[in-house]
């Protein structure tokens, strides 16, 4: 269980994030979306410790990020984290990308790491990529080497910060497939995205975030024919044409 | 009609052999420090990254005649005992080279994204697996062509250590020159060497700059 506990964070002078709360129970797939700008990249970054916050607390089962005895190190091991850019390694090919870290970081064996990796890469639909370099891939399928990555380290939560929103349209489908079919494998998952298919399909929750703050949560189809803010109405008229 | 390049051949030789190790000294020390001050010019903490960057401006808008001039005329005076030109230039190579190697140094530190450090980091990867595995391969790869390209400009400058003395390739030459009064053979020698040289140089440079762009680290 992931809980943000009001947590505020200031860029220098600047307020991004003010008093957020939000619990994700394990196997639930809470989507953000919001204007850019808005925060939602910098709170993600926030629940594997990847930037600190200086207000509140966030406990990913039961153990305190802002404490200082806490290893973040271990901690990211369960969360894995999935990129807009993508950030494949780009001197290492695909499943050398896979198998980087569960050899570095579990030990796990070159043979074991690999046969793992092969498995992933069969699941997210291109075993034949195994060999190339990530620069030779198309954008959909770096996306979806990016989410074997995170899952050989076998997390028990996924972060999605806005995962489609590289792509040319033609390839974002592919790589919602894969993130879908996590979410109902009942992964627990946060993600950061416009696509309202996406949340209609899957979310158990859906955030609204602008300038900071939390303005609109829903957990069903009210949120999107009925929200309550205007802000809200305003943006999903916008993204849902 | 090489005949006078013949007969001097170990001298001149002796001679390259001088350029060859204030190369190799001017590189190495030059490579090592540039090292620290390209880290230097991309810390945060403010008493290293003032002085780092005012050093680096400061020499990289000198001409390198002027460095080899007063690490030779000037330092005497504050050491208080004549320095030999041999040491005098490498001291001077290593402090201008230190300057251009840190700037390409600083370029692939900033060349790899915060991002791609954070996908490593959110592997569970610690800050020394990140730089081993990731960091310093990245950058290498993608430094590799211009360390090359600079070393050869390193390799090139070093006959203006003729202008105090040392004995290297150009100043042995001129000297059998004055013996020999031929100047074509002996200068058209000196400029083959140097050519064979850089241009090797030049195409293993611009073979890791393909190598690196067909694979997509640059």
């Amino acid at each position: 269980m992931i809980e943000i506990n009001n947590i505020s964070k200031w860029f220098g002078d600047f307020k991004v994030l003010t008093d957020i709360k939000e619990v994700v129970e394990r196997g639930q797939t809470v989507v953000i979306c919001g204007p850019s700008g808005s925060g939602k990249s910098t709170l993600l970054r926030c629940v594997n410790g990847l930037e600190p916050y200086q207000k509140g607390e966030i406990i990913v089962d039961g153990i305190s990020l802002s404490d200082p005895k806490t290893n973040l190190y271990n901690l990211r091991q369960k969360i894995g984290m999935v990129f807009q850019r993508f950030e494949l390694y780009p001197h290492l090919p695909v499943l050398r990308n896979i198998s980087l870290a569960p050899m570095k970081v579990l030990k796990k064996s070159k043979k074991e790491a690999e046969k793992k990796a092969k498995e992933l890469l069969d699941r997210v639909g291109i075993p034949e990529k195994a060999d190339e370099y990530p620069a030779n891939l198309s954008g959909g399928q770096q996306q979806r080497v990016a989410i074997a990555r995170s899952l050989a380290m076998e997390p028990d939560y996924m972060m999605f910060d806005e995962p489609t929103s590289a792509l040319d349209p033609e390839m974002i489908n592919e790589v919602l497939e894969v993130m879908i079919d996590l979410a109902k494998e009942g992964m627990t998952m946060l993600v950061v995205t416009h696509e309202m298919g996406f949340a209609r399909e899957v979310a158990n929750e859906i955030i609204f975030m602008d300038e900071g703050k939390i303005v609109e949560r829903g957990s069903d189809e009210e949120f999107f024919t009925n929200p309550k803010s205007e802000r809200t109405k305003a943006f999903l008229s916008q993204i849902l044409v | 009609m090489f005949d006078a390049v013949i007969r001097n051949l170990p001298y001149l030789m002796g001679g390259f052999g001088v350029t060859l190790e204030l190369t190799s000294c001017a590189l190495s020390g030059g490579i090592i420090l540039g090292m620290l001050v390209g880290l230097g010019r991309i810390s945060r903490v403010k008493w290293i990254y003032y002085p780092v960057t005012v050093y680096v401006n400061f020499v990289r808008n000198m001409p390198l005649i002027l460095v080899i001039f007063w690490f030779y005329f000037v330092m005497p005076i504050l050491v208080g005992r004549p320095l030999n030109p041999f040491v005098s230039s490498v001291i001077a190579f290593i402090i201008f080279e230190a300057t251009y190697f840190g700037e390409i140094f600083r370029a692939g530190y900033q060349s790899i994204s915060r991002d791609l450090i954070n996908a490593s980091f959110s592997t569970g990867m610690t800050y020394s697996q990140t730089a081993r595995y990731i960091l310093i391969p990245i950058a290498f790869k993608r430094m590799l062509p211009s360390l090359i390209t600079q070393s050869i400009v390193t390799f090139q400058d070093t006959s203006l250590a003729f202008v105090i003395g040392l004995q290297e390739f150009v100043r042995r030459t001129s000297i059998v020159d004055n013996l020999e009064f031929r100047s074509i053979e002996l200068f058209s020698f000196v400029a083959i060497i140097f050519f064979i040289f850089c241009f090797i140089g030049s195409k293993i440079s611009l073979h890791f700059e393909e190598k690196g762009r067909r694979t997509g680290v640059l």
